[in-house]
């Protein structure tokens, strides 16, 4: 899925893993000589959500619209970007507390493009990839994320 | 008559107790269509008011017509990153 080597701008690399997502790879892959800035997203897994303690999460994806998804949603900012090199991959399958659930490098001459660029980028996703994710709680329940249930979700896009 | 498989994820999933169910309609037949025969099949009242609906990996309008070789899928409320 990786692109070969090249100096020219767009997304480079995006993908749906199974595995640990390797972010110094991603970085090396967005890495160019023109680059000044890159700008890193990371989605780790939290201990908490709404008030409930949440020890692991089960990330489930609609594998095939998400690849293609994920890298619409890339696509999209990078053409809205001139020169914007974007890699991104986001992690399914059960992950620990701390775990990298998606990772956006987004790297540019200047860093105002690099920062607004994974901005845009995880913002866009969070409203069209087709991915779940399934808490488990210290007593184990689990239960999937209703974003727009969620009381959190209002304040959210502010932060 | 026409028989529609429609991919469940997640909690639509686990509503009606499978990720995968097909669904006999007559033809032609619209995403509204698809979205009103699944209502009332059981597990069929803990779907929202409009679930969202992607055909062919893409999100589709209500009235778009689903052909018997459509991947139709329900997409409950996307919650990534």
């Amino acid at each position: 899925m990786a692109s070969p080597a090249t100096s020219s701008a767009g997304l480079l690399h995006s993908a749906i893993v199974a595995a640990p997502i390797d972010v110094a790879r991603l970085i090396s892959l967005a890495q160019a000589d023109g680059v000044g800035a890159l700008s890193v997203f990371l989605g780790t897994v939290r201990d908490l959500n709404d008030g409930r303690p949440v020890t692991g999460m089960d990330y489930e994806a609609y594998e095939a619209m998400a690849a293609s998804e994920l890298a619409a949603v890339a696509r999209e900012v990078c053409a809205a970007t001139p020169g914007l090199r974007v890699t991104i991959e986001h992690r399914i399958g059960t992950l620990a507390i701390g775990e990298v659930s998606v990772a956006i490098v987004a790297a540019h001459a200047h860093r105002g493009p690099a920062m607004d660029g994974s901005r845009a980028i995880i913002e866009s996703l969070k409203q069209r990839v087709p991915i779940w994710k399934r808490e488990h709680y210290v007593d184990g329940d689990r239960a999937w994320v209703d974003p727009t249930k969620s009381a959190r979700t209002l304040t959210e896009g502010a932060r | 008559m026409t028989t529609v498989s429609v991919l469940l994820f997640a909690s639509y999933a686990d509503a009606f107790g499978t990720r995968r169910l097909p669904v006999a309609l007559s033809a032609p037949c619209a995403v509204a269509d698809v979205v009103s025969a699944l209502r009332s099949l059981p597990g069929g009242d803990r779907l929202p008011a409009k679930p969202l609906v992607a055909v062919n990996h893409a999100f589709a309008s209500y009235d778009l017509i689903v052909q018997p070789t459509d991947e139709v899928a329900l997409i409950p409320p996307v919650a990534g990153g």
